[in-house]
């Protein structure tokens, strides 16, 4: 998963000390994963390199850590490319995915049109298997099969989310 | 312990059949309707016999016996006349009634008697002649209506009767239609009459006939929605009861259905009880209170029926195997024999067959063994329809998609077929056996009357004294008659008419213009004032030795209960000859024809007046033109309506009811036909929207439904037939009669079956059509 | 808006309500000749009624249904089952075999519908039990063969008229996914060799993988995957 525009989306609401964004990505999906301070400046910096973020202003006292950044038009419209990409379909990448629903969420964006374009890439996915599958030969078969029931995992998962947004909207929006 | 074990199964049982859910109560609902109409049967047969003796004890108690010996004038006495008539084909039972002093008998029903020219009715009556119906009625019973007789003095709701009140009532004094008598009822007390045993064997087979199909459809019913129930019972073998324990708690379903089908079948009958008396089936109407079952046999039927149902239902489950997965019907039953089912039939012919020839003059049939015959040959129609069915579905060629539907299902389920149309097939089957019992000895039983009804269509008979020759054109006037030959009758005889010491040679003396005397002999010439002797028939010679001019004979006067004045008439010098022709009445009579000038007053007062008309018959209420006419000359005149035979009415009881019976029964069994129809039908409702979909017409599948119950009927009706001209010949021999097959009645029969099947079929086609709307495709 | 060309059928704006129960609401639907199509969706979401006035057997409240050319909408039941019987084949979950015929009479019951002569009828049936490999159950009843079995013997009936159009209602629906698998291989393959467009409705995405394209259907609302985004 992408932490750069994970934190350019998590700027898209407004402006934010470096300090709170950190802390905004622990609470929403740095679950078991927190990031280190460092991860954050580095990232920030790339991301002004790139012109994606600007600085905002800097709090009186100095130092690194009271920089607030806010999200350039530029880094709006890179957010929208990423959310609008389809991860190539591979296994566990629900977090990725789950990223990218609460992120639309959190921005009043479609998400359910982020599962769908999700689930036509994972059908695809998995035609192109099961077309390869009634080709082979035994091996391919079976390849192909371990493949085919993790995508069926995740596309059940893509349509119990999608049944369930509205809650988890409601859930992003505490 | 074991009982226990038993009792609590049963309960079991009971429980879940009540608290089933929705489902559970439509089926307990269906069984216990279906049981209820059975057990209201059941009742309703019960009570038939106490019934019919309650009628007949009325009847009798209302009898006026006229036939007494002539009794003076006393202050216990009562002049009472036979004024019976009828109306629109309906008996009227009328009685002029003259009390003739304050301890005059009261008739049964009657609080006192009406004044003269007033009459009390009976409640049919009144409402017949308020009504514009009974304008004609009306005319001929000229009396103020001023009370209603009590239901002891009838016979039945709808029975038609009066009491009026008349004067001048002793010198018609008759002996027969007119008497005076000190009480009603019988005479003397006569034990009941003994009743013929061909008439007691028809009674038991009607009996035999009736109960089984109801005994079928008890079965039938108690098996309603069984296919759900198995599925029910595999659960409950999941959860840990065996299989004995299932088929107790299967047992204790239908127990509960039966016993509030005995609730059901109490209500019914109650209900029907009141219906019962508001209807009248070929002239027979009851009283509800003449119909209490009598209480020895309703326990029976209370105790008979929930025991029946236990029986019915682990009998039914013996060839299915409740897996704790599912329902296995014994795979592939072995193929049905022949020969077990073969020897009930036989085994009935055996009981039969040593009474044949016995007639009624070698005593009575012994019961028994008629009745075990008959349910024997009866039972016989429903072990042979499944094997039949079975081996003739086998055979079935193929034809179109609608036919091999059916045939295939039947192939299938031959049983389940078969059952439904047993009920039928064993109604037919005994009541072809009846209808052709009835129409062998219908000729014992039916008398010919010998009238010849191309001439005359109606005679009135006037009372003695009557002027009948002014009656004649008052006959000739009335609407509808085309001719009235009007004749006054009585006797010539060589000596005084005293009871008892009568004369030894007599002739008929005929009086009627030359017109009238014209049709019964042929005359040279005739003149008012001539006298003819007529030869030519039987009794030539009593009229050669009494017909000389210049004898003096006596005048037959008596009223037939004594002696009358003696008129005595001389043989005129100038007697003219005749020769008898047959006349209006039907037959040759020699004797003396006389004009009416030549008959002395005294004379023609000992004379009775014959009315022969004929008829436009064509033109409605003609009959009662005549019967107006005839009641306004002569009261107590009596009017017939000539006909070529006349049959037994005890006869006509029985055949009676076992039509009315026939059509209940079939009626009942057409009501179960529909609900396991109806039933299989929801089973596959999810198969028939499939069928739909892929483009199945609805004609298809509708007879496709068709052939499935047409198939297994027409084989019952066959096998019915079969069995019914068996067992319907057997009996003729038994009662002595030409065996002979009455073809109008088989086909009549097998005709009502079939017409249950068409109105059973009719009436699941729109359940079926709603069925097969794609909508059955949802499955949420 | 006007189907685009090449389409063999077509729908559009469906509307169709049970009562106050509303299953379609504006639908869309199109499908090429030779064309294999998912409908999927969670269950409740009116596939199931998509699928059945695609195929005339429920007329929709409102909006258009083309079948080469011709407007269903405008055509009375008796044609409706006509075209079924004649240019459709259907495969249901379950209950759709006849339990009394044999299956091989199943087999040649649509045909013996359209007035084939019943020798004539069975023929064609056996080779197509050929085709999916059920050739020698012919004389067995539906209950005495398998689930798999039984959906083998329902496809060779879709496919027995040599339809233009095959209705797929949750065919392997009742099957373990061997079974279901091997149905759906020789579905589709039968219905390419026979350029029969298929019209598949599932909730697996792993048969939904055996079509060229997937609609999704949720709220009586149908999403083409190809035009989401």
């Amino acid at each position: 998963m992408s932490i750069g525009h994970t934190l350019l989306g998590l700027l898209e609401s407004g402006p934010r000390h470096g300090y709170d964004l950190k802390r905004a990505f622990d609470e929403k999906f740095g679950h078991d994963r927190p990031l280190h301070y460092g991860q954050v400046y580095s990232t920030m910096s790339r991301l002004l390199k790139h012109g994606l973020v600007e600085v905002d202003g800097i709090e009186a006292g100095g130092g690194p850590e009271r920089k607030r950044y806010a999200i350039t038009d530029a880094g709006i419209t890179d957010v929208q490319r990423w959310l609008a990409t389809p991860e190539k379909p591979e296994e566990y990448l629900q977090s990725t995915l789950y990223t990218k629903v609460v992120l639309a969420l959190l921005t009043h964006r479609d998400a359910s049109l982020i599962l769908d374009t999700q689930r036509a890439e994972h059908l695809r996915s998995m035609r192109i298997l099961t077309d390869r599958k009634r080709k082979g030969d035994l091996a391919d078969q079976l390849i192909c099969d371990h493949a085919l029931f993790h995508l069926e995992a995740d596309l059940r998962w893509l349509e119990l989310t999608a049944a369930r947004l509205d809650k988890l909207r409601e859930a992003v929006a505490k | 312990m074991n009982a226990r074990q038993w009792g609590r199964d049963l309960g079991m049982g009971v429980r879940f059949a009540l608290t089933g859910g929705r489902e559970g109560w439509v089926r307990m609902l269906l069984t216990a309707v279906g049981v209820g109409l059975g057990v209201a049967l059941l009742l309703l047969t019960t009570a038939i016999p106490s019934a019919l003796a309650v009628r007949h004890d009325r009847d009798q108690a209302r009898l006026d016996y006229t036939f007494g010996p002539r009794l003076p004038k006393a202050a216990n006495t009562l002049l009472i006349s036979d004024t019976d008539t009828s109306y629109h084909g309906k008996d009227v039972r009328g009685r002029l009634v003259e009390p003739e002093g304050p301890r005059a008998p009261i008739a049964p029903g009657l609080s006192k008697y009406p004044a003269v020219g007033d009459m009390v009715v009976s409640p049919m009556l009144k409402r017949l002649l308020d009504s514009a119906d009974g304008k004609l009625l009306r005319e001929r019973l000229p009396y103020r209506i001023v009370g209603t007789i009590g239901e002891p003095g009838l016979i039945g709701s709808h029975e038609l009767a009066y009491y009026a009140g008349a004067k001048d009532l002793a010198p018609r004094v008759n002996g027969w239609r007119t008497a005076r008598i000190t009480h009603f009822g019988p005479p003397k007390k006569t034990p009941a009459n003994q009743a013929d045993p061909v008439l007691i064997l028809l009674v038991l087979v009607v009996f035999a006939v009736l109960l089984m199909p109801v005994a079928v459809f008890i079965a039938t019913a108690v098996r309603f929605g069984g296919e759900r129930r198995d599925r029910r019972l595999a659960a409950l073998r999941l959860v840990g009861s065996d299989s004995r324990m299932t088929r107790r708690i299967a047992a204790g379903e239908a127990l509960a259905g039966s016993l509030v089908g005995l609730v059901f079948g109490t209500g019914f009958f109650l209900l029907g009880r009141q219906l019962a008396a508001s209807v009248e089936i070929m002239d027979i109407s009851v009283f509800p209170s003449y119909l209490n079952p009598s209480p020895a046999l309703a326990a029976l039927v209370a105790v008979a029926v929930p025991a029946a149902a236990v029986l019915v239902t682990l009998f039914a489950l013996r060839g299915v195997v409740i897996e704790p997965l599912g329902v296995v019907r014994t795979a592939r039953p072995a193929r049905r024999r022949l020969w077990w089912r073969l020897l009930l039939p036989l085994g009935g012919l055996a009981m039969l067959a040593p009474m044949i020839g016995q007639g009624r003059s070698n005593g009575t049939f012994n019961e028994y063994l008629v009745i075990g015959g008959v349910l024997l040959l009866l039972v016989g129609v429903t072990t042979l329809l499944p094997w039949a069915v079975e081996a003739v579905v086998a055979r079935l060629g193929r034809g179109g998609v609608a036919w091999q539907l059916a045939v295939r299902r039947l192939q299938l389920s031959s049983g389940s077929a078969a059952r439904m149309v047993n009920g039928i097939a064993v109604a037919v089957a005994g009541a072809i056996a009846l209808q052709m019992l009835f129409a062998g000895v219908q000729g014992d039983y039916t008398k010919v009357t010998g009238q010849n009804t191309d001439r005359v269509q109606m005679q009135v008979n006037l009372s003695r004294g009557v002027p009948f020759l002014p009656a004649a054109g008052k006959f000739a006037t009335t609407k509808g008659v085309r001719k009235a030959t009007t004749l006054g009758s009585t006797e010539l005889g060589d000596r005084r008419w005293t009871p008892g010491n009568g004369p030894d040679n007599t002739v008929e003396l005929t009086v009627g213009t030359c017109a009238s005397l014209r049709e019964m002999a042929d005359l040279p010439s005739c003149r008012d004032g001539d006298v003819f002797a007529v030869t030519g028939a039987d009794r030539d010679s009593d009229v050669t030795k009494l017909a000389r001019p210049g004898r003096t004979l006596h005048v037959n006067t008596s009223d037939g209960t004594g002696g009358g004045p003696d008129v005595m008439w001389t043989v005129p010098g100038e007697l003219k000859r005749g020769r008898a022709l047959i006349g209006p009445a039907g037959y040759k009579e020699s004797g003396v024809l006389m004009t009416p000038a030549a008959a002395s007053r005294p004379m023609n007062n000992a004379l009775t007046g014959s009315v022969y008309l004929s008829l436009d018959e064509s033109l409605p209420d003609v009959h009662e033109y005549v019967r107006n006419t005839a009641a306004r000359i002569d009261p107590i005149a009596d009017a017939m309506v000539w006909s070529s035979t006349e049959r037994s009415t005890q006869f006509n009881s029985i055949r009676t009811g076992t039509f009315a019976g026939a059509v209940c029964v079939l009626a009942l069994i057409g009501a179960s036909l529909l609900v396991s129809q109806l039933e299989q039908l929801r089973e596959r409702r999810k198969l028939l929207s499939s069928l739909v979909a892929f483009g199945t017409r609805r004609r298809t599948l509708s007879m496709s439904v068709l052939w499935q119950t047409a198939i297994p009927i027409a084989l019952g009706l066959l096998l019915a037939s079969a069995v019914g001209l068996t067992l319907g010949a057997v009996l003729l021999k038994m009662v002595g009669a030409t065996v002979g097959v009455d073809w109008p009645s088989v086909l009549s029969m097998t005709g009502v079956g079939a017409a249950v099947v068409v109105t059973v079929t009719l009436l699941s086609l729109p359940p079926l059509l709603r069925l097969m709307r794609p909508e059955g495709l949802r499955t949420e | 808006m006007t189907p685009p060309p090449g389409f063999l059928l077509a729908a559009e704006d469906l509307h169709k309500a049970y009562g106050p129960t509303v299953a379609l609401d504006g639908a869309e639907f199109s499908i090429h000749p030779g064309e294999v199509v998912a409908v999927m969706g969670p269950s409740g979401s009116g596939k199931s009624t998509l699928l059945h006035c695609l195929a005339g057997i429920v007329p929709p409240d409102s909006g258009s249904i083309i079948y080469n050319g011709r407007e269903l909408a405008g055509m009375s039941d008796a044609e409706r089952s006509a075209l079924r019987r004649s240019e459709f084949g259907f495969v249901f979950q379950f209950g759709q075999l006849v339990p009394e015929l044999t299956c091989v009479e199943n087999v040649a019951l649509p045909l013996r519908l359209n007035g084939t002569s019943r020798k004539q009828a069975e023929r064609a049936a056996l080779a197509w039990m050929e085709r999916l490999e059920v050739d020698d159950l012919k004389d067995k009843r539906p209950g005495e063969v398998s689930g798999g079995q039984g959906q083998r013997v329902a496809v060779a009936r879709a496919l027995v008229t040599e339809p233009r159009v095959v209705f797929a209602d949750e065919p392997t629906g009742a099957l373990d996914s061997l079974n279901g698998e091997r149905v759906m291989e020789l579905l589709t393959d039968a219905a390419r060799t026979a350029n029969a467009a298929v019209v598949l409705v599932t909730h697996e995405p792993r048969v939904a993988a055996y079509s060229d394209r997937e609609i999704v259907v949720r709220d009586g609302r149908s999403r083409d995957m190809e035009r989401a985004i």
